[in-house]
Protein backbone atom coordinates (compact mmCIF):
# COMPACT_ATOMS: atom_id res chain seq x y z
CA UNK A 1 0.00 0.00 0.00
CA UNK A 2 2.62 2.46 0.64
CA UNK A 3 4.67 1.59 -2.17
CA UNK A 4 1.48 1.83 -4.29
CA UNK A 5 0.93 5.62 -2.58
CA UNK A 6 4.38 6.38 -3.23
CA UNK A 7 4.01 5.13 -7.40
CA UNK A 8 0.99 7.00 -7.71
CA UNK A 9 2.13 10.37 -6.10
CA UNK A 10 5.18 10.06 -8.85
CA UNK A 11 3.12 9.56 -11.32
CA UNK A 12 0.82 12.80 -10.88
CA UNK A 13 4.41 13.91 -10.02
CA UNK A 14 5.44 13.78 -13.51
CA UNK A 15 2.03 13.82 -15.44
CA UNK A 16 1.81 17.87 -13.63
CA UNK A 17 5.18 18.38 -14.84
CA UNK A 18 4.61 17.45 -17.87
CA UNK A 19 1.31 19.27 -18.40
CA UNK A 20 3.45 22.40 -17.70
CA UNK A 21 6.53 21.32 -19.58
CA UNK A 22 4.12 21.50 -22.61
CA UNK A 23 1.88 24.10 -22.06
CA UNK A 24 4.94 26.36 -20.71
CA UNK A 25 2.73 28.62 -18.46
CA UNK A 26 5.28 29.00 -15.75
CA UNK A 27 8.28 29.72 -18.11
CA UNK A 28 6.06 32.05 -20.55
CA UNK A 29 4.20 33.66 -17.87
CA UNK A 30 4.50 33.06 -13.94
CA UNK A 31 8.49 33.72 -14.37
CA UNK A 32 7.79 36.86 -16.32
CA UNK A 33 5.63 37.88 -14.04
CA UNK A 34 7.66 37.50 -11.11
CA UNK A 35 10.58 39.12 -12.24
CA UNK A 36 8.26 42.02 -13.40
CA UNK A 37 7.14 42.13 -10.00
CA UNK A 38 10.94 42.97 -8.73
CA UNK A 39 11.32 45.56 -11.80
CA UNK A 40 7.81 47.07 -10.76
CA UNK A 41 9.40 46.88 -6.49
CA UNK A 42 12.63 48.85 -7.88
CA UNK A 43 9.86 51.97 -9.82
CA UNK A 44 8.36 52.21 -5.70
CA UNK A 45 11.19 51.85 -4.18
CA UNK A 46 13.53 54.14 -6.30
CA UNK A 47 16.74 54.21 -4.41
CA UNK A 48 19.71 51.36 -4.87
CA UNK A 49 20.52 51.48 -1.25
CA UNK A 50 17.09 50.25 -0.36
CA UNK A 51 16.29 47.99 -3.08
CA UNK A 52 20.14 46.69 -1.90
CA UNK A 53 18.78 46.61 1.61
CA UNK A 54 15.47 44.81 0.76
CA UNK A 55 16.42 42.16 -1.81
CA UNK A 56 15.96 39.56 0.09
CA UNK A 57 12.52 40.47 1.16
CA UNK A 58 11.38 41.18 -2.44
CA UNK A 59 12.29 37.74 -3.92
CA UNK A 60 10.42 36.03 -1.29
CA UNK A 61 7.52 38.37 -1.39
CA UNK A 62 7.35 37.69 -5.23
CA UNK A 63 7.65 34.14 -4.49
CA UNK A 64 4.38 33.89 -3.11
CA UNK A 65 2.98 35.97 -4.99
CA UNK A 66 3.88 33.44 -7.87
CA UNK A 67 2.76 30.19 -5.32
CA UNK A 68 -0.77 31.92 -5.57
CA UNK A 69 -0.81 31.25 -9.44
CA UNK A 70 1.41 28.53 -9.23
CA UNK A 71 -1.20 26.43 -7.30
CA UNK A 72 -4.33 27.97 -9.17
CA UNK A 73 -3.13 26.57 -11.82
CA UNK A 74 -2.33 23.29 -10.81
CA UNK A 75 -5.18 22.80 -9.61
CA UNK A 76 -7.23 24.04 -12.73
CA UNK A 77 -6.13 21.38 -14.96
CA UNK A 78 -7.60 19.07 -12.47
CA UNK A 79 -10.78 20.41 -12.04
CA UNK A 80 -11.37 21.93 -15.94
CA UNK A 81 -12.51 18.19 -16.63
CA UNK A 82 -12.76 17.04 -13.33
CA UNK A 83 -9.78 14.68 -12.85
CA UNK A 84 -9.98 15.55 -9.10
CA UNK A 85 -13.21 13.55 -8.79
CA UNK A 86 -12.29 10.98 -11.33
CA UNK A 87 -9.10 10.33 -9.14
CA UNK A 88 -11.00 10.12 -5.88
CA UNK A 89 -13.76 8.39 -7.49
CA UNK A 90 -11.26 5.95 -8.92
CA UNK A 91 -9.74 5.11 -5.43
CA UNK A 92 -6.82 7.00 -5.74
CA UNK A 93 -5.37 7.66 -2.19
CA UNK A 94 -6.16 11.51 -1.59
CA UNK A 95 -2.43 10.93 -0.16
CA UNK A 96 -1.00 10.49 -3.39
CA UNK A 97 -2.42 13.36 -5.07
CA UNK A 98 -0.96 15.54 -2.34
CA UNK A 99 2.50 14.26 -2.27
CA UNK A 100 2.18 13.87 -6.05
CA UNK A 101 1.03 17.74 -6.68
CA UNK A 102 2.82 19.17 -3.83
CA UNK A 103 6.50 17.62 -5.34
CA UNK A 104 5.32 19.37 -8.73
CA UNK A 105 4.65 22.49 -7.23
CA UNK A 106 7.89 22.61 -5.53
CA UNK A 107 9.81 21.92 -8.64
CA UNK A 108 8.66 24.84 -10.04
CA UNK A 109 8.74 27.03 -7.38
CA UNK A 110 12.43 25.93 -7.53
CA UNK A 111 13.04 26.62 -11.33
CA UNK A 112 11.08 30.17 -10.03
CA UNK A 113 13.40 30.74 -7.55
CA UNK A 114 16.55 30.70 -9.20
CA UNK A 115 15.24 33.08 -11.54
CA UNK A 116 14.54 35.56 -8.83
CA UNK A 117 17.58 34.85 -7.19
CA UNK A 118 19.11 35.80 -10.51
CA UNK A 119 16.70 38.84 -10.95
CA UNK A 120 17.92 39.72 -7.18
CA UNK A 121 21.58 39.83 -8.12
CA UNK A 122 21.24 41.78 -11.41
CA UNK A 123 18.60 44.26 -10.58
CA UNK A 124 19.44 44.68 -7.18
CA UNK A 125 23.32 44.25 -6.72
CA UNK A 126 22.47 41.31 -4.30
CA UNK A 127 25.66 39.63 -3.17
CA UNK A 128 26.42 35.68 -2.74
CA UNK A 129 29.73 34.39 -1.13
CA UNK A 130 30.46 30.69 -1.53
CA UNK A 131 29.37 29.99 2.52
CA UNK A 132 26.04 32.07 1.41
CA UNK A 133 25.22 29.99 -1.16
CA UNK A 134 25.33 27.09 0.36
CA UNK A 135 22.63 29.15 2.66
CA UNK A 136 20.78 30.20 -0.43
CA UNK A 137 20.20 26.92 -1.26
CA UNK A 138 19.23 25.21 1.74
CA UNK A 139 16.72 27.83 2.57
CA UNK A 140 15.06 27.54 -0.87
CA UNK A 141 14.80 23.85 -0.65
CA UNK A 142 13.33 23.86 2.59
CA UNK A 143 11.12 26.90 2.24
CA UNK A 144 9.74 25.47 -1.20
CA UNK A 145 8.84 22.23 -0.06
CA UNK A 146 7.19 23.87 3.04
CA UNK A 147 5.09 26.12 0.55
CA UNK A 148 4.32 24.25 -1.94
CA UNK A 149 2.50 21.59 1.27
CA UNK A 150 0.97 24.29 1.91
CA UNK A 151 -0.35 26.10 -1.10
CA UNK A 152 -1.65 22.66 -2.52
CA UNK A 153 -3.51 21.62 1.02
CA UNK A 154 -5.27 25.86 0.41
CA UNK A 155 -4.97 25.08 -3.36
CA UNK A 156 -7.23 21.89 -2.96
CA UNK A 157 -9.78 23.48 -0.70
CA UNK A 158 -10.46 25.99 -3.21
CA UNK A 159 -10.35 24.24 -6.35
CA UNK A 160 -13.75 23.98 -8.32
CA UNK A 161 -15.32 26.75 -5.83
CA UNK A 162 -17.00 29.84 -6.91
CA UNK A 163 -14.55 32.60 -6.00
CA UNK A 164 -11.34 30.54 -5.91
CA UNK A 165 -9.27 32.86 -7.25
CA UNK A 166 -10.03 35.18 -4.25
CA UNK A 167 -10.37 32.51 -1.89
CA UNK A 168 -6.68 31.38 -1.83
CA UNK A 169 -4.91 34.21 -1.34
CA UNK A 170 -7.57 35.28 2.11
CA UNK A 171 -6.50 31.59 3.01
CA UNK A 172 -3.03 31.05 1.98
CA UNK A 173 -1.71 34.18 2.88
CA UNK A 174 -1.45 34.82 6.74
CA UNK A 175 -0.45 31.00 6.78
CA UNK A 176 2.90 31.49 5.27
CA UNK A 177 3.79 35.02 7.13
CA UNK A 178 6.55 32.16 9.50
CA UNK A 179 8.13 30.90 5.65
CA UNK A 180 8.11 34.48 4.58
CA UNK A 181 9.75 35.77 8.09
CA UNK A 182 12.34 32.83 8.17
CA UNK A 183 13.36 32.77 4.09
CA UNK A 184 13.95 36.47 4.72
CA UNK A 185 15.78 36.37 7.31
CA UNK A 186 18.07 33.40 5.89
CA UNK A 187 18.31 34.90 2.59
CA UNK A 188 19.55 38.55 3.81
CA UNK A 189 22.44 36.43 5.84
CA UNK A 190 23.08 34.78 2.54
CA UNK A 191 23.13 37.70 0.54
CA UNK A 192 25.46 39.64 3.49
CA UNK A 193 22.61 42.52 3.70
CA UNK A 194 23.61 44.98 6.47
CA UNK A 195 26.32 43.11 6.93
CA UNK A 196 24.79 40.37 8.56
CA UNK A 197 26.87 37.51 8.65
CA UNK A 198 26.36 33.78 7.11
CA UNK A 199 26.60 32.29 10.18
CA UNK A 200 23.17 33.99 11.78
CA UNK A 201 20.85 32.93 8.76
CA UNK A 202 21.36 28.68 9.55
CA UNK A 203 18.76 28.90 12.92
CA UNK A 204 16.26 30.56 10.93
CA UNK A 205 16.19 27.40 9.06
CA UNK A 206 14.88 25.75 11.60
CA UNK A 207 11.48 27.75 11.89
CA UNK A 208 11.51 26.60 7.60
CA UNK A 209 12.39 23.13 8.74
CA UNK A 210 9.29 22.77 11.19
CA UNK A 211 7.01 24.58 8.66
CA UNK A 212 8.15 21.76 5.75
CA UNK A 213 7.64 19.31 7.98
CA UNK A 214 4.31 20.27 9.86
CA UNK A 215 2.50 21.23 6.46
CA UNK A 216 3.72 18.17 4.92
CA UNK A 217 2.07 15.44 6.97
CA UNK A 218 -0.62 17.97 7.93
CA UNK A 219 -1.54 18.61 4.54
CA UNK A 220 -1.17 14.69 3.78
CA UNK A 221 -3.82 13.87 6.35
CA UNK A 222 -6.22 16.92 5.99
CA UNK A 223 -6.02 16.88 2.42
CA UNK A 224 -8.32 14.09 2.04
CA UNK A 225 -11.18 15.59 4.58
CA UNK A 226 -10.22 18.72 2.23
CA UNK A 227 -11.17 18.05 -1.49
CA UNK A 228 -13.89 15.18 -0.36
CA UNK A 229 -17.27 15.13 -1.75
CA UNK B 1 -46.00 26.39 -2.50
CA UNK B 2 -42.73 28.04 -1.94
CA UNK B 3 -40.17 27.57 1.29
CA UNK B 4 -40.74 30.78 2.62
CA UNK B 5 -44.50 30.13 3.14
CA UNK B 6 -43.70 26.49 4.80
CA UNK B 7 -41.24 27.80 6.95
CA UNK B 8 -43.09 31.32 8.25
CA UNK B 9 -46.29 31.21 9.89
CA UNK B 10 -44.68 28.43 12.26
CA UNK B 11 -44.79 30.45 15.74
CA UNK B 12 -42.80 27.57 17.17
CA UNK B 13 -39.35 28.56 14.92
CA UNK B 14 -38.21 31.36 16.55
CA UNK B 15 -34.48 31.26 18.35
CA UNK B 16 -35.68 32.66 21.65
CA UNK B 17 -36.91 30.59 24.57
CA UNK B 18 -37.54 32.26 28.10
CA UNK B 19 -34.14 30.87 29.35
CA UNK B 20 -32.37 33.25 25.88
CA UNK B 21 -35.11 35.74 26.63
CA UNK B 22 -33.89 36.38 30.76
CA UNK B 23 -30.21 35.93 30.09
CA UNK B 24 -30.96 38.70 27.35
CA UNK B 25 -32.65 41.07 30.06
CA UNK B 26 -29.27 39.73 32.74
CA UNK B 27 -27.17 41.29 29.75
CA UNK B 28 -28.76 44.51 28.82
CA UNK B 29 -28.54 44.82 32.27
CA UNK B 30 -25.07 44.52 32.87
CA UNK B 31 -24.10 46.37 29.36
CA UNK B 32 -25.85 49.26 31.35
CA UNK B 33 -23.90 48.68 34.68
CA UNK B 34 -20.86 48.05 33.23
CA UNK B 35 -21.60 51.69 30.82
CA UNK B 36 -22.24 53.29 33.53
CA UNK B 37 -19.24 52.00 35.77
CA UNK B 38 -16.86 52.41 33.10
CA UNK B 39 -18.33 55.97 31.92
CA UNK B 40 -18.96 57.27 35.05
CA UNK B 41 -18.46 56.00 38.34
CA UNK B 42 -14.49 54.54 37.54
CA UNK B 43 -11.97 57.62 37.88
CA UNK B 44 -9.96 58.62 35.06
CA UNK B 45 -6.06 56.96 34.97
CA UNK B 46 -3.12 59.20 36.08
CA UNK B 47 -1.35 58.33 32.93
CA UNK B 48 -3.99 57.48 30.26
CA UNK B 49 -6.05 60.01 31.24
CA UNK B 50 -9.98 59.79 30.32
CA UNK B 51 -8.74 57.00 27.28
CA UNK B 52 -8.31 54.34 29.70
CA UNK B 53 -12.19 53.93 29.95
CA UNK B 54 -11.32 52.17 26.75
CA UNK B 55 -10.34 49.50 28.19
CA UNK B 56 -13.47 47.97 29.60
CA UNK B 57 -14.75 47.55 26.26
CA UNK B 58 -11.13 46.58 24.63
CA UNK B 59 -10.33 43.35 26.78
CA UNK B 60 -13.45 41.74 27.62
CA UNK B 61 -14.02 42.37 23.62
CA UNK B 62 -10.32 40.44 23.34
CA UNK B 63 -11.30 37.73 25.74
CA UNK B 64 -14.55 36.94 24.04
CA UNK B 65 -12.91 36.73 20.45
CA UNK B 66 -10.14 34.24 21.73
CA UNK B 67 -13.03 32.46 23.96
CA UNK B 68 -15.47 32.15 20.82
CA UNK B 69 -12.07 31.05 18.85
CA UNK B 70 -11.10 28.50 21.47
CA UNK B 71 -15.38 26.98 21.67
CA UNK B 72 -14.95 27.38 17.55
CA UNK B 73 -11.89 24.70 17.45
CA UNK B 74 -13.78 22.60 20.57
CA UNK B 75 -16.86 22.28 18.34
CA UNK B 76 -15.10 21.27 15.15
CA UNK B 77 -12.79 18.61 16.48
CA UNK B 78 -16.36 17.59 18.44
CA UNK B 79 -17.70 17.21 14.77
CA UNK B 80 -14.88 15.53 13.32
CA UNK B 81 -15.01 12.72 16.34
CA UNK B 82 -17.35 10.20 14.57
CA UNK B 83 -19.08 9.41 18.70
CA UNK B 84 -20.09 13.19 18.58
CA UNK B 85 -20.40 14.14 14.84
CA UNK B 86 -23.68 16.37 14.84
CA UNK B 87 -24.27 19.48 12.79
CA UNK B 88 -24.90 21.19 15.99
CA UNK B 89 -21.26 21.39 16.66
CA UNK B 90 -20.84 22.49 12.98
CA UNK B 91 -23.46 25.33 13.53
CA UNK B 92 -21.75 26.21 16.99
CA UNK B 93 -18.23 26.52 15.60
CA UNK B 94 -19.74 28.46 12.60
CA UNK B 95 -21.51 31.16 14.42
CA UNK B 96 -18.98 31.03 17.40
CA UNK B 97 -16.36 32.45 14.53
CA UNK B 98 -18.94 34.77 13.45
CA UNK B 99 -19.10 36.33 16.87
CA UNK B 100 -15.32 36.11 17.38
CA UNK B 101 -14.19 37.75 14.00
CA UNK B 102 -16.86 40.43 14.77
CA UNK B 103 -15.59 41.39 18.34
CA UNK B 104 -11.85 40.15 16.88
CA UNK B 105 -12.43 43.84 15.10
CA UNK B 106 -14.19 45.67 17.95
CA UNK B 107 -11.14 45.01 20.00
CA UNK B 108 -8.44 45.83 17.05
CA UNK B 109 -10.09 49.04 16.68
CA UNK B 110 -10.83 50.20 20.15
CA UNK B 111 -7.15 49.17 20.68
CA UNK B 112 -5.67 51.30 17.80
CA UNK B 113 -7.72 53.97 19.43
CA UNK B 114 -6.05 53.34 23.08
CA UNK B 115 -3.06 53.12 21.41
CA UNK B 116 -3.19 55.98 19.08
CA UNK B 117 -4.26 58.08 22.59
CA UNK B 118 -1.67 56.77 24.74
CA UNK B 119 1.08 55.53 22.53
CA UNK B 120 0.80 58.14 19.94
CA UNK B 121 0.46 55.46 17.41
CA UNK B 122 -2.56 53.06 15.78
CA UNK B 123 -0.23 50.30 15.53
CA UNK B 124 2.79 48.13 16.84
CA UNK B 125 4.82 45.83 15.43
CA UNK B 126 4.26 44.31 18.64
CA UNK B 127 4.00 40.15 18.37
CA UNK B 128 0.75 39.80 20.25
CA UNK B 129 -0.66 42.44 18.33
CA UNK B 130 0.57 40.54 15.10
CA UNK B 131 -0.46 37.43 16.14
CA UNK B 132 -4.22 39.33 17.07
CA UNK B 133 -4.05 40.89 13.43
CA UNK B 134 -3.01 37.06 11.60
CA UNK B 135 -6.07 35.56 14.16
CA UNK B 136 -8.59 37.78 12.50
CA UNK B 137 -7.80 37.29 8.98
CA UNK B 138 -7.45 33.92 9.38
CA UNK B 139 -11.15 33.20 10.70
CA UNK B 140 -12.37 35.55 8.11
CA UNK B 141 -11.49 33.33 5.54
CA UNK B 142 -12.60 30.34 7.83
CA UNK B 143 -16.25 32.09 7.08
CA UNK B 144 -15.61 32.75 3.65
CA UNK B 145 -15.13 28.72 3.52
CA UNK B 146 -18.17 28.12 5.43
CA UNK B 147 -19.97 30.54 2.65
CA UNK B 148 -18.90 28.00 -0.55
CA UNK B 149 -21.64 25.89 -0.46
CA UNK B 150 -22.61 22.05 -0.79
CA UNK B 151 -24.18 19.88 1.53
CA UNK B 152 -24.40 20.56 5.21
CA UNK B 153 -21.92 17.67 5.70
CA UNK B 154 -19.65 18.76 3.05
CA UNK B 155 -19.13 22.47 4.77
CA UNK B 156 -18.92 20.91 8.02
CA UNK B 157 -16.33 18.74 7.34
CA UNK B 158 -14.29 21.02 5.39
CA UNK B 159 -14.48 24.24 7.95
CA UNK B 160 -14.20 21.78 10.77
CA UNK B 161 -10.85 20.48 9.25
CA UNK B 162 -10.24 24.44 8.55
CA UNK B 163 -10.58 25.30 12.33
CA UNK B 164 -8.60 22.84 13.51
CA UNK B 165 -5.71 23.94 10.92
CA UNK B 166 -5.61 27.30 12.22
CA UNK B 167 -5.38 25.98 15.79
CA UNK B 168 -2.00 24.65 14.24
CA UNK B 169 -1.20 27.79 12.17
CA UNK B 170 -1.75 30.40 15.04
CA UNK B 171 1.12 29.60 17.36
CA UNK B 172 3.76 28.96 14.63
CA UNK B 173 2.57 32.81 13.25
CA UNK B 174 2.88 33.95 17.06
CA UNK B 175 6.22 31.86 17.53
CA UNK B 176 7.70 33.27 14.03
CA UNK B 177 6.60 37.24 14.39
CA UNK B 178 7.68 36.55 18.16
CA UNK B 179 11.50 35.81 16.56
CA UNK B 180 10.95 38.45 13.65
CA UNK B 181 9.96 41.06 16.51
CA UNK B 182 13.11 40.44 19.08
CA UNK B 183 15.34 41.88 16.14
CA UNK B 184 13.21 44.86 15.92
CA UNK B 185 13.00 46.44 19.91
CA UNK B 186 13.06 49.76 18.51
CA UNK B 187 9.18 49.22 17.47
CA UNK B 188 8.18 48.36 21.14
CA UNK B 189 6.39 50.98 22.40
CA UNK B 190 3.95 48.76 24.31
CA UNK B 191 6.66 49.06 27.32
CA UNK B 192 5.68 49.85 30.84
CA UNK B 193 1.93 48.85 30.54
CA UNK B 194 2.00 46.53 33.82
CA UNK B 195 1.32 49.50 36.07
CA UNK B 196 -1.10 48.54 39.52
CA UNK B 197 -4.65 49.16 38.81
CA UNK B 198 -7.12 51.02 41.58
CA UNK B 199 -9.85 48.61 42.91
CA UNK B 200 -12.60 50.02 41.03
CA UNK B 201 -11.26 49.83 37.95
CA UNK B 202 -10.38 46.02 38.19
CA UNK B 203 -13.80 45.21 39.14
CA UNK B 204 -15.54 47.32 35.62
CA UNK B 205 -12.73 45.40 34.03
CA UNK B 206 -13.72 41.92 35.59
CA UNK B 207 -17.49 43.02 35.45
CA UNK B 208 -16.82 43.86 31.71
CA UNK B 209 -15.56 39.88 31.26
CA UNK B 210 -18.32 38.65 32.52
CA UNK B 211 -21.01 40.84 30.87
CA UNK B 212 -19.09 40.04 27.45
CA UNK B 213 -19.34 36.52 28.33
CA UNK B 214 -23.55 36.03 29.17
CA UNK B 215 -23.63 38.21 25.55
CA UNK B 216 -21.07 36.04 24.04
CA UNK B 217 -23.64 33.06 25.33
CA UNK B 218 -26.99 34.84 24.44
CA UNK B 219 -25.21 35.80 20.69
CA UNK B 220 -24.36 32.49 20.31
CA UNK B 221 -27.41 30.76 21.16
CA UNK B 222 -29.87 32.88 18.88
CA UNK B 223 -27.10 32.85 16.44
CA UNK B 224 -27.13 29.07 16.04
CA UNK B 225 -30.76 28.38 16.12
CA UNK B 226 -30.41 30.60 12.97
CA UNK B 227 -28.11 28.62 11.38
CA UNK B 228 -30.23 25.23 12.07
CA UNK B 229 -33.15 27.39 10.55
CA UNK B 230 -31.17 28.27 7.70
CA UNK B 231 -30.24 24.90 7.40
CA UNK B 232 -33.83 23.97 7.88
CA UNK B 233 -35.06 26.32 4.74
CA UNK B 234 -32.13 24.72 2.69
CA UNK B 235 -33.35 21.33 3.04
CA UNK B 236 -36.79 22.18 3.07
CA UNK B 237 -37.04 24.52 0.32
CA UNK B 238 -35.21 21.96 -2.03
CA UNK B 239 -37.99 19.05 -1.24
CA UNK B 240 -40.83 21.61 -1.71
CA UNK B 241 -39.59 22.64 -5.16
CA UNK B 242 -38.89 18.79 -5.95
CA UNK B 243 -42.40 18.33 -4.80
CA UNK B 244 -44.08 21.29 -6.85
CA UNK B 245 -41.90 19.53 -10.06
CA UNK B 246 -43.17 16.28 -9.73
CA UNK B 247 -46.76 17.52 -9.31
CA UNK B 248 -46.67 19.28 -12.58
CA UNK B 249 -45.36 16.80 -14.02
CA UNK B 250 -47.59 13.65 -12.19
Amino acid sequence: MRSGTLAVARAIARRDLLVEWRSRVVTNQVIPFAVLVMVMFAFALDSDAVLERVAPGLVWLATIFSVLFLTARSFAVETADGALDAMRSAGVNPVAIFLGKSVAVAVQLLVLDVALVVAAVVLYRADVSLGGGVLLVTTILVATTGLASVATLYGGLAAGTKGRETLLPLLLLPVVAPVLIGATRATESAFGTNGIAVSEGWPWLGLLAVFAVLFSVVGAVAFGPLVDE
Amino acid sequence: MTASTATTGRPDRVTGTPFTRALGIVTLVGVLWLSWFGLFVTPADVNQGESVRIMYAHVPGAWLAYLAFVVTGISSAAYLWRRTRSLTWDRIAGASAEIGVLFMGISLVTGSLWGRLTWGTFWTWDARLTTTAFLFVTYVGYLAVRNLGGSHHQRARRSAVLALLAVLEIPLVHFSVELWNSLHQEASVAGNTDVTMDGLMLFTLFLGVIVFTLMYVWLLLHRQRALALQDLVDDTGLDLAIAARRAEVG
